[in-house]
């Protein structure tokens, strides 16, 4: 196979389940370290000692806590997509599992995300909800999730319901760009987005700074929970596999 | 890559661009429905219908607000920088309320032209900063004002 070279080793290994299963034993430690180090610290800088905001006071540090989740939230359904499709092309059994893993954890984070923005925008705003643009097309993110999960457990077969969900993610995946650009496309009382790409924030560094910490705290605790998650799935649907068998007795003989 | 997963391949491209086309064309066609206020700009041109409820976006203009002294009642003029809108509201405005704040007013136009609101909303923009710099900006006369489109798309 010529298109194999360009590919590092592991990667491929990746794809059987035995070796995922390893690979995500060995970088789960180092992860979770990561994630609680930069969740705590992150937290105690953003409560304590980033600078209140001159109009919302105290009450704007919940955006430490609002922006992390809903942009774990998209990215984490971008990611059960794309590993959807790549179980779809490939019939890669890790993905189908990647993407089914996905689900759970995307759904509590856009809960998260739904919540604390209620909770911001009653002080604020004046009112827990409102019909726009960007709220709505979050809310039906939640509902995404929520039909794959359902879409998943509803059929039998693994396979079968691998594909179906996965068709269903790709069709969601259209979504993601309509939460991004809502603020920008349509008059909505959520304001647009502080960060841009091009562009530099529109907070000082004082205030940014915890924020890119909250966020990557939250990659890494994604990671964590992902992989732990697959681990479990691993483990589940290969447990007829001579290799689960074999851990399994020399776990219990310890 | 081998013909048949080069096939499902293309089927899943369909798949996203078919309905990001689809969901795309059906957006561009609510494209009005999908904003939560009408501009005064829009009011102003008769966009907005009256005696429905409606809701209307602006800033509040400097000096315009007026309180009455013996009720809740108050009266301001929101603007998008192009034309202006009167407002009458009766009730608890949130904290964020001041002038030179960008607000959404839910209620219905009467025959005046006047909005007789039943909710107001603080829309509060995205710069955020400690109160020291928000004094050192506003004393330079360099504090970030939302750009006048934003209540007008």
């Amino acid at each position: 196979m010529s298109d194999k070279k360009w590919m590092p080793r592991w990667f491929y290994q990746l794809a059987s389940p035995r070796w995922c299963y390893q690979i995500c034993g060995k970088l789960l430690p180092w992860f979770t370290a990561l994630a609680l180090g930069l969740l705590i610290g992150g937290t105690i800088w953003a409560l304590v000692f980033a600078p209140a905001d001159y109009q919302q006071g105290n009450s704007f540090r919940i955006i430490y806590l609002h922006v992390p989740s809903a942009i774990l939230a998209q990215s984490c359904y971008m990611l059960m997509a794309i590993a959807g499709a790549i179980g779809l092309i490939w019939k890669m059994k890790v993905a189908d599992m990647v993407a089914k893993s996905c689900a759970p954890i995307g759904a509590s984070l856009a809960v998260l995300a739904l919540l604390t923005g209620a909770i911001w925008g009653k002080p604020t705003w004046g009112s827990w909800w409102v019909w726009d643009a960007r709220l709505t097309s979050m809310l039906i993110l939640f509902f995404l999730y929520l039909g794959v999960m359902a879409l998943n457990s509803a059929i039998e077969s693994e396979s079968t319901a691998a594909q179906a969900t996965a068709v269903l993610a790709l069709v969601g995946l259209v979504n993601i760009p309509i939460i991004k650009y809502s603020v920008e496309w349509w008059n909505t009382l959520h304001q647009p987005a502080t960060f841009k790409l091009t562009e530099k924030p529109a907070m000082p560094v004082e205030m940014w700074l915890p924020l890119l910490v909250m966020v990557i705290g939250f990659y890494a605790f994604f990671a964590v929970t992902l992989m732990m998650r697959l681990r479990n799935e691993i483990l589940r649907r290969e447990r007829r596999a001579g290799w689960v068998k074999e851990l399994l007795l020399s776990k219990s003989a310890v | 890559m081998n013909p048949k997963r080069k096939q499902r391949l293309l089927i899943v491209l369909f798949i996203v661009i078919g309905v990001g086309v689809a969901v795309g064309l059906t957006l561009f066609a609510l494209n009005q429905n999908i904003n939560l206020f009408y501009s005064p700009t829009q009011i102003a041109a008769g966009e907005a219908p009256e005696g429905t409820r409606i809701r209307a976006g602006g800033m509040v203009v400097d000096g315009s607000v007026q309180r009455s002294t013996e009720s809740l009642a108050v009266s301001f003029d929101i603007t998008d920088y192009e034309k202006t809108v009167r407002v009458e509201y009766t009730g608890i405005l949130p904290d964020l309320f001041r002038e030179g704040q960008g607000i959404v007013a839910q209620g219905e136009l009467d025959s005046r032209g006047v909005l007789q609101a039943v909710e107001v909303l603080a829309k509060h923009d995205e710069n955020y900063m400690p109160p020291e710099v928000a004094d050192a900006l506003e004393k330079a006369g360099k504090m970030p004002k939302p750009a006048g489109q934003e209540f007008n798309k």
